[in-house]
């Protein structure tokens, strides 16, 4: 692993560890975070799977009762039928906070108007397969919006966990070692010439003894 | 708080039921005509769009960009001509990126 180009200096070292000492604070937290994140993503997604499969088998079968539905009555007039709806499906959204990732909250309410018919029409001009298509669409639509919720957590998670996993990754293998690779540098970098002072004074001092016994003698 | 809506995206057939039980419903012919719609909507107070798996397939890009953010979520509703699988496979890639590994769907 490369060492950083640093200057092999005491507060050079001094920074490096405080550096060091933050990362590995970090690493772990992250690393905290990435497990408990996983954790929650397999529940959801699990959950997601199960509510898709669901959602699709009862959808193929309604759509599939539509379709025998417009085979049996003319475009037109299944237009007109469904132009006017009886009722409004509308939203309240908010977000939810999972592991500091805001995903969305998805209430629903329904608007129907007072002694209205679910249905938009009349029983004459239409055909019995449309009033059991629309039923089973309201019924399914309730389910259809909390996939639509977990769906997309599940989407957003998956992509937090990504990312955090790179942090995790970078900071492991790439940052945490650097630095105790460059701590290492200048520690040995320091005694090495702390080693040639200290010869160095040990010369010195001989040469000075050696000049006296020499004055002396 | 704002009242958000609900859009369904689609070929006409598929998509029109959606119509009696209050939702905004667009049919769409063109792949382009789709992901304009798409972009727009996002835009507006939609907080979900359903979107049938046979025009989803032609406008995956649009619909990735809206994989990040909150609203709008795009969910994939099969057709009237039955599921592709596409919507499944979709989780699948989520679990995918988030594990690295398929661990849902290995033993099918």
């Amino acid at each position: 692993m490369a060492v950083m180009r640093v200057n092999p200096t005491r507060m050079e070292l001094t920074r490096l560890k405080k550096r060091l000492a933050i990362a590995v604070r970090g690493h772990k937290l992250l690393k905290d975070k990435r497990d408990e994140m996983i954790r929650r993503f397999i529940e959801l997604v699990r959950k997601n799977k199960e509510l898709r499969e669901q959602v699709e088998k009862e959808l193929t079968q309604a759509l599939g009762d539509f379709l025998m539905a417009r085979a049996v009555m003319s475009t037109e007039v299944l237009e007109e039928a469904v132009m006017y709806p009886t009722r409004q499906v509308e939203l309240k959204v908010s977000k939810q906070n999972v592991m500091s990732v805001d995903v969305p909250k998805i209430d629903y309410e329904e608007k129907s108007q007072e002694g209205l018919s679910p249905y938009p029409y009349g029983f004459a001009s239409t055909s019995g397969e449309l009033d059991g298509a629309i039923a089973t669409l309201s019924d399914i639509l309730p389910r259809m919006l909390e996939l639509a919720e977990i769906e997309k957590t599940c989407q957003m998670l998956a992509d937090e966990i990504e990312k955090t996993r790179r942090r995790v990754n970078a900071l492991e293998h790439i940052m945490i070692p650097q630095m105790e690779e460059t701590i290492k540098y200048i520690t040995m970098k320091m005694d090495e010439n702390e080693r040639a002072s200290r010869t160095r004074l040990m010369k010195v001092k001989d040469m000075i003894e050696e000049r006296n016994i020499e004055s002396s003698g | 708080m704002y009242m958000y809506k609900i859009g369904v995206v689609g070929d006409r057939d598929s998509i029109l039921g959606f119509k009696a039980l209050g939702l905004s419903v667009f049919p769409v012919t063109q792949p382009e005509q789709a992901s304009r719609l798409i972009n727009n909507m996002a835009n507006e107070k939609y907080a979900v769009i359903f979107v049938t798996e046979p025009v989803a397939k032609e406008i995956q890009e649009t619909i990735d960009r809206y994989k990040s953010v909150p609203f709008p979520a795009i969910i994939l509703i099969p057709s009237n001509q039955g599921s592709t699988g596409m919507g499944i496979q979709e989780i699948k890639r989520s679990v995918e990126k988030a594990i690295g590994a398929d661990i849902l769907f290995g033993n099918e």
